[in-house]
C-alpha cells in the first residue's frame, strides 16, 4: 500500500462530479485550474473519464436523481482513490437543508476524505485543503 | 558496444528519453502559459502510480483484446526504436528493407489504440476509434510520400544505413527543394500521427472526454500513456535519420546530432501550442488536400533531381 498511496499524493487526477450544485463550486474548481493557480505544480490534472480519477471532487447537494449516480461513479473511480467534497451545499445541505428531494448528504452517499467549507470556498482554500489531505496520505503511506 | 547489448537496453532507454521528453513538452507548455510547471519526475510519478490502480474491465467488453491492446503498441514503438538506433549506431548492420519495416510498425501503436478502443464497449471510446482510423488513412500517404522523396534522392534505398551513408557523402535529403517540401509535410504528418493539437481529434477531452482511452484504468493506461511518450522519442528520430542525416557520436558532432531532435521537439511543441483543434472532416481535407499536394510536388522535384 505504501508506494501505492505516495504515488498517488504525487500525481492525483481528479474528475469533477457535480450533483445538484448551483454551479458556484463548480466555477471556482475550474479557476484552480487555471494558469494563475497553476495545478500542475501538483501534478494534479482534471480527467474527463471517471476511470483515470484518483480523487473525486464532488460538489453540490446530492439530490434524489443523482444519489445512484454519485454511487456508480464511485465504483467506476479505480482504487485507491479519495473522495473531496467541496461546498457548503456537499457538507450539509446549506440553505436547501430540510428539503423534501434532498435526503442524505453526500457523505452519507459515498466516504468522504475530506471535507472544504464555503459559498463557494475560494480557489486558495481548495488547495489548501486538497494539501492537508495530500500530506495525511503521505502520513498514511 | 555489441547490438545484442543494444536490443537490451533499448526500451529501458526509450523508455526513460520519453518520459523525460515528455516532461519536457509539458513544462514548455506550461512556460508558454505563463505557469510553472510539473517537477521533473512528474512522468514517472504518473506511471507509477497507475501501475499502483485497479484494472477495471468493463463488463462486455472482449476482455483478452481490451488487455493486449496497449501491449502492442509498446512492443511497436519498442521495436521501431530499437532498428532506428542499430541504423543509427551501425549503419552497415541494418538489413534491406528494414525501413518499409519502420514504417509499418509506426502504424501499430495507432491500430493498438483504435483496437483497444473498439474492444472497450463504449460509444465514446468507439466514437474516438473511428476518428482515429480516419485520422490514420489521412496521414499515411502524406508521410509515405515524404518518406518516398528520401528514397529517391538515395537512389531507391530502402535500407535506413544505407540513407545516412547518402547523406554522409552527398549532404541531407534536407538540404534541398524536394526535401524542404518533404520535411514540412513530414512535420506536419508527425504531429497527426503523434494525435498532438491540432490533430488531438480521437481523444478530444471538451468532447469526447479522454476518447479511446475512456474505458482504460490502471496499469493498461499507464502502458499507454508510455507508448505515447516513446512515440514522442521515436517518430522525431525516424525523420532525423530519414531526412536530417542520422546522428553522429564522435566529439563535439554530439551536441549537433541532439541539436536536430530538440529542434524538431520544439517545433511540435510550439504547433501543439499554438493551433486550436481541427474538426475530423477538417483534418482529411487538410491532410488530403493541400498537405498531400505538396507531398506529391516533392515526389516531382525529387524526379527532376532538385
Amino acid at each position: 500500500m505504501g508506494i501505492k498511496l505516495k504515488a498517488l499524493t504525487k500525481s492525483p487526477w481528479v474528475y469533477h462530479l457535480s450533483t445538484g450544485s448551483c454551479n458556484n463550486c463548480d466555477i471556482e474548481i475550474l479557476d484552480c485550474l487555471t494558469p494563475r493557480y497553476d495545478l500542475e505544480r501538483f501534478g494534479i490534472v482534471l480527467v474527463g473519464s471517471p476511470r483515470h480519477a484518483d480523487a473525486l471532487l464532488v460538489t453540490g447537494n446530492m439530490t434524489m436523481k443523482c444519489i445512484p449516480r454519485a454511487k456508480e461513479v464511485y465504483e467506476q473511480m479505480p482504487k485507491p482513490g479519495v473522495v473531496i467534497a467541496i461546498g457548503t451545499c456537499a457538507l450539509g445541505h446549506g440553505v436547501f437543508d430540510g428539503s423534501y428531494v434532498m435526503p442524505k448528504t453526500v457523505d452519507e452517499v459515498i466516504p468522504v476524505d475530506i471535507y472544504i467549507p464555503g459559498c463557494p470556498p475560494k480557489p486558495e482554500g481548495i488547495i489548501a485543503g486538497v494539501a492537508k489531505l495530500l500530506a495525511m496520505l503521505k502520513q498514511k503511506a | 558496444m555489441n547490438p545484442i547489448l543494444v536490443y537490451i537496453i533499448c526500451f529501458p532507454f526509450t523508455a526513460i528519453v520519453g518520459m523525460l521528453v515528455s516532461w519536457i513538452d509539458r513544462k514548455v507548455t506550461a512556460r508558454l502559459q505563463w505557469r510553472v510547471g510539473p517537477p521533473l519526475f512528474q512522468p514517472l510519478y504518473d506511471f507509477v502510480k497507475l501501475l499502483g490502480k485497479e484494472t477495471i474491465i468493463p463488463k462486455g467488453s472482449s476482455k483478452i483484446t481490451f488487455l493486449l491492446a496497449p501491449l502492442f503498441g509498446l512492443v511497436a514503438a519498442t521495436f521501431v526504436s530499437m532498428l532506428v538506433w542499430t541504423a543509427i549506431l551501425w549503419p552497415e548492420k541494418s538489413f534491406g528493407g528494414d525501413l518499409i519495416v519502420v514504417l509499418y510498425f509506426l502504424m501499430i501503436p495507432s491500430l493498438a489504440v483504435i483496437i483497444g478502443g473498439f474492444a472497450s464497449r463504449n460509444p465514446i471510446a468507439s466514437l474516438g476509434a473511428s476518428r482515429e482510423m480516419k485520422l490514420m488513412l489521412a496521414d499515411e500517404l502524406p508521410f509515405l510520400l515524404a518518406v518516398f522523396v528520401a528514397v529517391i534522392k538515395a537512389g531507391g534505398a530502402i535500407r535506413l544505413g544505407q540513407l545516412i551513408a547518402y547523406q554522409q557523402t552527398h549532404g541531407w535529403v534536407f538540404l534541398s527543394a524536394s526535401g524542404i517540401c518533404a520535411i514540412i509535410v513530414a512535420i506536419i504528418t508527425m504531429q497527426a500521427k503523434l494525435t498532438l493539437v491540432p490533430f488531438d481529434i480521437p481523444e478530444a477531452e471538451t468532447e469526447l472526454m479522454s476518447g479511446v482511452f475512456v474505458e482504460y484504468s490502471g496499469p493498461p493506461l499507464a502502458i499507454f500513456k508510455l507508448t505515447r511518450m516513446m512515440m514522442l522519442f521515436t517518430l522525431p528520430m525516424v525523420v532525423v535519420v530519414v531526412f536530417l542525416g542520422g546522428m553522429h557520436f564522435q566529439g563535439i558532432s554530439i551536441l549537433w546530432s541532439i541539436l536536430k531532435y530538440v529542434v524538431l521537439l520544439v517545433l511540435i511543441i510550439l504547433i501543439r501550442n499554438t493551433n486550436p483543434r481541427l474538426r475530423i472532416d477538417q483534418a482529411v481535407r487538410f491532410l488530403w488536400g493541400p498537405v498531400t499536394i505538396l507531398g506529391v510536388a516533392a515526389v516531382v522535384l525529387a524526379f527532376l533531381e532538385w
